[in-house]
């Protein structure tokens, strides 16, 4: 799985189901929470929906700020806890 | 790491941190804010100012969302508000608040400088307290441009309406409390603390900021401590559905719980059934769906539902509730039917009536104001009293919420206010259009804030629509809309359901120059 390739899923899931406007342009490394377009309720769903996906468990100590504020950290997170 | 405190630790530690309180000049009557994190310390606090008749008042601590300063600045705000005297946080917020607040004549202490010998204490909302007409504690309502409601509590209030609740719901020794609602929202230290501390039962505190981005961590808490009681708002029910991980079901066993209270925001017929759905197959029983409703002006609950049955469901039509604000029966999921879920009855020392624009009392199954009348009423404001003060004189509280009665059963319907609750959180649309008034590229004074209907989270979804000074390129517009969200989260901790810039004139005004919030929102629907 390469990095685009979570990312892309990440945006869809993203823009389809927790921003719900899939026409919003979101950079790859635009701040999603400090921002303002998700917050901490949006976080867990990701983490159900990147364990459905990616079959990758993202403790919560991982759904921080810090470190899942943009697209780039989030495929990130994802990859460094996937199965190698 | 879980830690757990006996009521006699409680009382053991709180007679050390009350000595300490002493030592620095608190005493019987000062308002202390105590700005701590989610914790121990922050229940022992809470008790040791109590136990020297202090008035203290638990301030949110910040989501990490929120800019740099702001958390300052509430709290100044507060400090102001509230003419508090003294303030507990943690050390390295101490010498930043400290340069801000001791000019305003509040002492700023780190919390770990307190612990001193411990000096006997008189036993806070004890049994000597029953009859105790004085101050107990402040219960702020959220909010940040100083229209935040400082709610005055008496000894007696408090425990009138802890015993009405420990009565309705048959508490005992053997229950298990589980809370991950914050300590300063009041159904949170209702629940989470009094409650247990008052009743001998146990009670199970789990950080809100943990709960929210993993909400399985509830059911974990209920599985390891055999939890019995559990209040949260109704969003909550939903998230417990979207956010949970399949990994958190496994060997799940809800037999054991009495009740689920639906509180602190409208209660929705989808969102108990969405959760009973999911967890009735790990056997949660119908019956332990509760709700209950209420005010931090009458300490926290006004009605709860009678434990041992499933919630009342009434099935009423539509138009006929829209357009003559009458509750009329009707068959079960018929066409044009709509569910409302009781929001139970009065509990013991609780009135409830409903009147019309007048206050005059309306017949069952009319809409009108809900009017509280308790024995756990509240004092006073601390401060100015806010905007929308409840009128004190009669002993009749107008809680600015729209319902009816039927068969001794409170309904919820609305609101008059224009007051927004998402997320069991109470948020002014003045503190949104404030903020989106200092917005560079937006008009000051053309912006509205208010709410609509989100039923897949099961609260209400903000929306704002500011009026544009100029018409602009869309890269400019784009840079004006992140700028517009990001200070919506870094100053009021809001996610913006919908953000819509448009142009000028768009915004209705009243006669008088005031937005009109229900007509703008009916505009930005008709539009949609």
């Amino acid at each position: 799985m390469t990095k685009a390739e979570v990312q892309r899923r990440l945006r869809d899931y993203i823009l389809k189901d927790l921003i719900r406007n899939p026409s919003y342009p979101l950079a790859d490394d635009e701040a999603l929470i400090k921002g303002g377009l998700l917050d901490s309720l949006d976080m867990a769903r990701l983490a159900v929906f990147v364990e459905a996906e990616f079959g990758v468990y993202l403790p919560d100590s991982d759904l921080t700020v810090q470190a899942m504020n943009t697209l780039e950290q989030m495929a990130d997170q994802v990859l460094k806890r996937a199965a190698p | 790491m879980a830690r757990t405190l006996t009521a006699g630790e409680l009382r053991a530690s709180a007679e050390r941190w009350a000595a300490g309180m002493a030592r620095l000049g608190v005493r019987q009557g000062d308002l202390i804010v105590l700005a701590l994190p989610h914790s121990v310390e922050l229940v022992v606090a809470f008790w040791a100012a109590l136990s020297l008749g202090a008035l203290p008042t638990i301030f949110p601590y910040p989501s990490a969302r929120l800019g740099p300063g702001v958390f300052q600045d509430q709290i100044e705000t507060l400090v102001v508000r509230a003419e508090a005297h003294f303030l507990l946080t943690q050390p390295d917020q101490q010498s930043e608040l400290s340069s801000r607040l001791e000019q305003l004549g509040c002492r700023v202490t780190a919390a770990d400088s307190l612990l001193g010998q411990a000096v006997p204490i008189r036993d806070p909302l004890g049994a000597r307290a029953r009859t105790d007409p004085r101050a107990a504690y402040v219960q702020f309502s959220s909010g940040t441009t100083g229209l935040q409601k400082g709610v005055i509590l008496s000894h007696r209030a408090v425990l009138n309406n802890l015993q009405a609740i420990a009565g309705r719901v048959g508490l005992t020794e053997e229950d298990v409390v589980i809370c991950w609602l914050p300590l300063n929202h009041d159904m949170g230290l209702v629940s989470g603390v009094l409650l247990p501390v008052v009743s001998g039962a146990l009670g199970v505190l789990i950080s809100p900021f943990q709960w929210v981005r993993d909400p399985g961590v509830l059911f974990r808490a209920i599985r390891t401590y055999h939890g019995t009681i559990c209040w949260m708002p109704n969003f909550a029910f939903n998230h417990c559905v979207h956010g949970m991980r399949e990994r958190d079901l496994e060997g799940l066993d809800l037999r054991g719980m009495r009740a689920f209270f639906n509180a602190s925001e409208p209660v929705r017929y989808d969102s108990l059934m969405l959760f009973w759905d999911r967890f009735a197959p790990y056997g949660l029983q119908r019956r332990a769906l509760g709700s209950s409703y209420g005010m931090a002006e009458v300490t926290a609950a006004a009605t709860i539902s009678p434990m041992e049955t499933p919630p009342r469901v009434d099935w009423v039509a539509l138009e006929d509730l829209q357009r003559d604000r009458r509750a009329t029966p009707v068959e079960a999921q018929s066409a044009g039917a709509t569910a409302l879920v009781s929001s139970g009855r009065p509990v013991q020392g609780v009135e409830v009536q409903i009147v019309d624009g007048q206050d005059r009392p309306l017949p069952p199954r009319r809409i009108g104001q809900i009017l509280v009348r308790s024995n756990a009423g509240l004092m006073g404001y601390r401060g100015t009293p806010p905007p929308d003060a409840l009128d004190l004189e009669s002993g009749w509280l107008h809680s600015g919420d729209l319902g009816y009665l039927a068969e001794g059963d409170l309904f919820v319907t609305g609101r008059i206010r224009d007051l927004i609750i998402s997320g069991g959180r109470n948020i002014y649309p003045e503190d949104l259009e404030t903020v989106a008034g200092g917005i560079p590229g937006l008009r000051p004074g053309r912006a509205v804030a208010f709410a609509i209907d989100d039923p897949e989270a099961g609260t209400e979804a903000i929306v704002l629509v500011a009026e544009l000074r100029e018409t602009v390129p869309e890269a400019q517009r784009l840079e004006i809309e992140r700028e517009v969200r990001r200070r919506m989260t870094q100053t009021l901790d809001v996610t913006l359901s919908d953000l819509r810039l448009v142009g000028r004139d768009w915004v209705i005004k009243t006669s008088s120059g005031k937005v009109a919030r229900s007509a703008n929102r009916e505009k930005y629907l008709s539009e949609a």
